[in-house]
Order: structure tokens, then C-alpha cells, then sequence
């Protein structure tokens, strides 16, 4: 059987709470809540998201060093020139040149780091309701298609304003 | 105290999303007379491309003029941005919501514009390429042993962080554009928002990210205007430049002037968007505050570097600052520059209905950035007019209309990318104003209810 989708729409973190509850006695741990603005971890019972964004700047970092490294040595090499009877490898300027681009690599990576680990760009949007980003909350839930009947109950009794699935959609469709 | 007004996330949209929705006339004329002042500056540009850089008041030895003064100055007012915003969000100061995305912004425009500055000071600003280590062809590459390398790389940097700091702090408000618009606008919000949907791990990583880009872009911002404040003090040639305390004193100035330009931003933006429920006289009141010990550290800096010049008794020091502060005009210029750019701020500072004041701190801010304007014509002019002890070497100075038409030109430059961003982008971060408002709580001590915001 394939899987479907189905989105609970509430109307305020209350009834979205009661809805996550009913879900969760239903046997649906494994859901999505949509927001359109950042709650206290934990408010509707989720888990804390786990990530590795850290490891992303140190990997930058270690990258931009060595590129700034290699490009102040290797231009100074490619045209030596002698001030002064000093060495040709002149490091306070490699160091100014690789401390920026130790940030510049940081900065990036930790950019890919935070799009990568928020899973995006997605390919679609997939099942959403723009009151969301009005102060709506929504409960995305994926499951089995036999399922999904269950998931809208639980959802309904948690006074969902609204509830939408890929099911729906596709018989819509005809 | 908080002085929020209460603004359900419905109200916020449609508040914030306004100026970028609607056009109105005021905006037509803006962009129109800006739009006019840039092409005037282009216009000068390209005048002096063509006819060489003898058009300017350049006067050996005065061969930096008003390009590198204004150069400074852009760069000093973008640092203080990002700034700003990094140390509030390490913080979590709660009167940050509004300035961040502002302050964020106004960086990204006048370190564009000040990076013009050097391109067109040289004369040939189509061999830029020479700052690259890429012409293998020619076989030569930049001498990495000079600050006019470590500049542009300096600059690439944080630039490059500030549009993508600004980018990725802007998703979850793309969102949000991206349902509430139509056409090709929601093609853009579309894409740029790349299906962000507001999942807990996504507002989870934005907060994440907020502290680990403003943990690294702090330590861009410091290093910038050093490196900045390196391009005279490394200068072998130029002996009143020689100072140990260059690099703190510019980084700090920066702050003092670029904090300045967001309040001059904000109060623009709260008359010009109606934006009094999100700017409020509370977050011009911490920002004078924040700005008070930034002047009064400014100003410690600026007394030490005159001091120590003084007391070495160098000839070339004696000359240049007998220039800057006994001779005309130096001398009535240097009168301005402290009353404008420290006096008359800090004092006003001092008192809270003035920092609360929203038209007074306008007007105080364009004060305080009159006198940093001086501060490096007065570092930049007279220090090259006396470049050594010795008389034959001295010269003067005066501008041409060319360097003053680039000039006001930059101004122009920096006030139309804001006007135009913010037909696109809010500049008011509207997920951060709704997280204001789930936080927000209400307690009661004594016999008054008090506004406090909750915090993880």
C-alpha cells in the first residue's frame, strides 16, 4: 500500500497541541509541525531536532586556510621577488590572507551546512496552507493510505479548522 | 520596559509587507531624484576615466582625495551594520527585532559603494583584474606583501557573508512573502524561498545559524577595518600615519558612525513605512545608549593618537598636526569635527528624552556622522600635505567638482539600493517581530501589570 499525506490546519498552538496529543495516542509519532513563527522547543511535544550544522564551519574553516595558504605561498613563488634580502615567503600577509579566507570558507560552509540540515530546497512544497504563515499551525502527518482516516480523526478531535490530504486531492482529480 | 503593542501575525504580514506590496508616489519620486544623483556620479565617473585622473584635486603629494576619504567612511558605516546585528543577536537583546535586517542591509550597500571608491580612484577600473591572482597569462600576480591586496580580499569577504547572512536570516520571511503574492513576484519568493515550510527543525537551525554567522562575522567585522585602518597605517611613505593605534581607533569609529547610520535608517523607516508599532522610541533609547560608550571610547582613541604625536616631537608629526589643528581651514574644520562627532552626541546621549526623541536622534545621528566624515578627511587631507618633516615635500589640497559629484553621488548610491531592496525584501524581519509576539507575557508585581518577554 502506498503512503499518503494529510495536513491538520489549527487555529491556535492550543488546539494544535491537543491535535500533536491525539496523533501521538494514535500511534502517529512521526509528524511535522508547520509554523509561521519560531515556538519554545518542545511546545507541541516534539523532540529536539538533531544536526551536525557544528562540524559545517570547522570543515570551512580547515578548507578556506588551506586555500588562502596555498594561493599567498604559491603566488609568491610563481614570481619570486626579493625585498631586502628577506625570505620570499612572507607571513604576515599569508596570515591576513588565510585568516580571511579561513572565515570566507567558514561562512560558506555554514550557509550549506543550515540549508543542507533544514532539508532544503525541497523539490515541492507538497501539501500546505498558506494561513500557516498567519498564525495557523499545521500537522503534517505521513502514513499508509489505510491509515489516513485515522490520522483525520485524530486530527479533527483536536479541533483542526481545516484537513487536507494527498487523498482528497488525487480523488478531486478524479 | 517592553513597550510592545499587541499585533497578531496576521497584522504583522500585513504591516511589514506593505511597502513591499504597495508603491507609492513618494517612493516614484525618491528613486527618481536618487536614480538622478547616481547617474550624475557615473556621468563624473566616466568623465574622469576618459580624461584621467588629473580631473581631480589630486596635487602631488596629495595623490588619496575625497574617494579614499568617502572609501573610508562607506566601509565604517557598513561595518557598524552587521556589527549591530551580530551583537544583538548574541545577546538576545529583545529591542533588536527591528534594527537587525535594517542594519544588515545598509551593510551590504555601502560596502558595495565603498568598494566602487578605490576602483574609480585608480583611474582604470576595468583593470580590477589585476587584484586577482588569476592573469597566469601575464605571469605577474598581486603582491600579496600590500594592504591594497589584503583590502579587496577583506572586503570580498564580508560582503560576500553579509548577502548570504542576509539571504539565509531572510527564509522563513521569503515564506511568507512567497503566500501572499502573485505573478512573477511569487515566482521569486518561490524559488528564493526554496519550499520553506516552518518545520520545528527549520526555526531550530535558523536560531543556530543567527549565533554561529555572528560568531565568524564578528571576527570579519574587526578584521576588516583594520586592515582598512593598515592602508595608511603600513604606508611607508606617509610618516603622521604611522600609529600603533590605528586599527582599534578605526574599528571603533566604525561602530561610532555605522551605529549611527541605523538610527538614521530606522528613523527613516518609521516615518517613511509608518513603522511605529515595530521601531518604537524604546530601540532608539537602547541604541543611544549602546552609542554613548561607543562615543565616549571613540573619543579616547582619537586624544591618544593626537597625544602620543604630540609628545614624540617628530618633525613630520609637529607639521601635521600643527596643519590639522592651528592653520585654517584644518583648525575650524577640526572644531567641527569634535563638536559634530562627539561633543553635541554624547551630551545629548546623556539624557533619556532625548534618546527617546525619535526626530532629535534622526538628526543627532546625521551629527554624528558629519563629524566621522571629518574625522577621516582630517586623518586622510592633512596627513599627506605634510607627508614628511620636510617643507619642499608639502603640498595642498583642494576638490574638484568631479570628486564632489561622486561623492554626494555615493550617498545617492546607498539610499536608492535601500529603496529599491525594500520593494523586493521587507526590511523589517517579520519572523522575528512574531517571534516577539509568542514570546511576549504580561506580570504582575505590585499593584501594576508589567510587559516582559518569555526567553528559553
Amino acid at each position: 500500500m502506498a503512503n499518503a499525506s494529510i495536513l491538520g490546519v489549527f487555529k491556535d498552538v492550543d488546539s494544535a497541541v491537543a491535535g500533536a496529543d491525539n496523533l501521538n495516542a494514535a500511534g502517529f509519532n512521526d509528524f511535522e509541525v508547520l509554523s509561521g513563527s519560531p515556538y519554545p522547543e518542545g511546545a507541541f511535544g516534539e523532540k529536539p531536532p538533531r544536526h551536525k550544522l557544528y562540524v559545517f564551519p570547522l570543515i570551512g574553516a580547515m578548507c578556506g586556510f588551506t586555500v588562502g595558504l596555498l594561493l599567498t605561498a604559491g603566488t609568491q613563488i610563481a614570481y619570486p621577488m626579493v625585498t631586502g634580502g628577506k625570505p620570499i615567503l612572507s607571513l604576515p600577509p599569508m596570515a591576513i590572507i588565510s585568516y580571511e579566507g579561513t572565515m570566507l570558507g567558514a561562512v560558506l560552509f555554514t550557509i550549506l551546512g543550515v540549508i543542507f540540515e533544514s532539508r532544503l530546497p525541497r523539490p515541492r512544497l507538497g501539501l500546505y496552507d498558506t494561513r500557516i504563515t498567519e498564525g495557523y499551525i499545521g500537522l503534517f502527518v505521513t502514513a499508509p493510505e489505510e491509515q489516513i482516516a485515522r490520522a483525520e480523526k485524530a486530527l479533527r478531535d483536536g479541533r483542526a479548522v481545516d484537513v487536507k490530504s494527498t487523498l482528497q486531492r488525487a480523488r478531486a482529480r478524479g | 520596559m517592553q513597550e510592545r503593542i499587541p499585533v497578531t501575525e496576521k497584522e504583522v504580514n500585513e504591516d511589514l509587507l506593505k511597502p513591499v506590496f504597495t508603491t507609492p508616489i513618494w517612493w516614484w519620486v525618491a528613486v527618481a531624484v536618487m536614480a538622478t544623483g547616481v547617474a550624475a556620479a557615473a556621468g563624473a565617473a566616466g568623465f574622469m576615466f576618459v580624461n584621467g585622473t588629473g580631473v581631480e584635486g589630486i596635487n602631488r603629494p596629495v595623490m588619496w582625495e575625497f574617494l579614499i576619504v568617502n572609501f573610508v567612511f562607506w566601509v565604517g558605516i557598513s561595518h557598524a551594520g552587521i556589527m549591530l546585528s551580530a551583537i544583538l543577536r548574541l545577546t538576545q537583546a529583545e529591542w533588536r527585532r527591528p534594527a537587525t535586517r535594517a542594519a544588515e542591509v545598509m551593510t551590504i550597500f555601502s560596502l558595495g559603494t565603498a568598494a566602487l571608491h578605490p576602483m574609480m580612484h585608480v583611474g582604470r577600473a576595468w583593470r580590477i583584474y589585476f587584484e586577482f591572482p588569476y592573469d597566469f597569462g601575464r605571469g605577474i600576480f598581486p603582491n600579496i606583501r600590500s594592504p591594497f591586496v589584503w583590502d579587496p580580499s577583506a572586503i570580498f569577504t564580508y560582503l560576500t557573508s553579509t548577502v548570504l547572512f542576509v539571504y539565509v536570516a531572510m527564509l522563513p520571511d521569503l515564506a511568507i512573502a512567497r503566500d501572499r503574492s502573485t505573478g512573477w513576484r511569487h515566482t521569486m519568493y518561490y524559488v528564493l524561498a526554496m519550499n520553506w515550510r516552518g518545520t520545528p527543525r527549520q526555526w531550530h537551525l535558523q536560531t543556530v545559524a543567527g549565533i554561529l554567522l555572528s560568531s565568524i562575522i564578528l571576527p570579519i567585522f574587526a578584521s576588516v577595518h583594520s586592515i582598512v585602518s593598515w592602508d595608511f597605517g603600513m604606508a611607508i611613505a606617509v610618516e603622521g600615519w604611522h600609529s600603533t593605534v590605528f586599527a582599534p581607533y578605526f574599528v571603533i569609529g566604525a561602530v561610532w558612525s555605522g551605529v549611527a547610520g541605523v538610527i538614521t535608517l530606522l528613523a527613516l523607516m518609521r516615518w517613511l513605512f509608518s513603522a511605529q508599532k515595530y521601531i518604537r522610541p524604546e530601540h532608539f533609547d537602547g541604541l543611544g545608549r549602546l552609542l554613548s560608550v561607543v562615543g565616549i571610547g571613540w573619543f579616547y582613541f582619537t586624544m591618544m593618537e593626537i597625544c602620543f604625536s604630540l609628545y614624540s616631537l617628530e618633525p613630520s608629526e609637529i607639521a601635521f598636526r600643527h596643519l590639522q589643528l592651528m592653520e585654517w581651514p584644518f583648525n575650524m574644520l577640526f572644531v567641527l569635527f569634535v563638536t559634530t562627532g562627539f561633543f553635541i552626541p554624547v551630551a545629548l546621549f546623556m539624557k533619556k528624552s532625548v534618546r527617546r526623541n525619535v526626530a532629535a536622534m534622526f538628526w543627532i545621528s546625521i551629527f554624528v556622522n558629519i563629524g566621522m566624515w571629518l574625522e577621516r578627511y582630517m586623518i586622510i587631507i592633512p596627513g599627506l600635505m605634510r607627508k614628511t618633516g620636510l617643507p619642499f615635500s608639502w603640498g595642498s589640497h583642494s576638490p574638484s567638482p568631479i570628486e564632489l559629484i561622486i561623492v554626494t553621488g555615493s550617498f545617492f548610491a546607498v539610499a536608492l539600493g535601500l529603496l529599491v531592496f525594500s520593494k523586493f525584501f521587507p526590511l523589517i524581519p517579520l519572523s522575528d517581530a512574531k517571534e516577539g509576539e509568542v514570546l511576549r507575557a504580561e506580570i504582575q508585581v505590585g499593584k501594576v501589570r508589567v510587559p516582559a518577554i518569555v526567553r528559553e
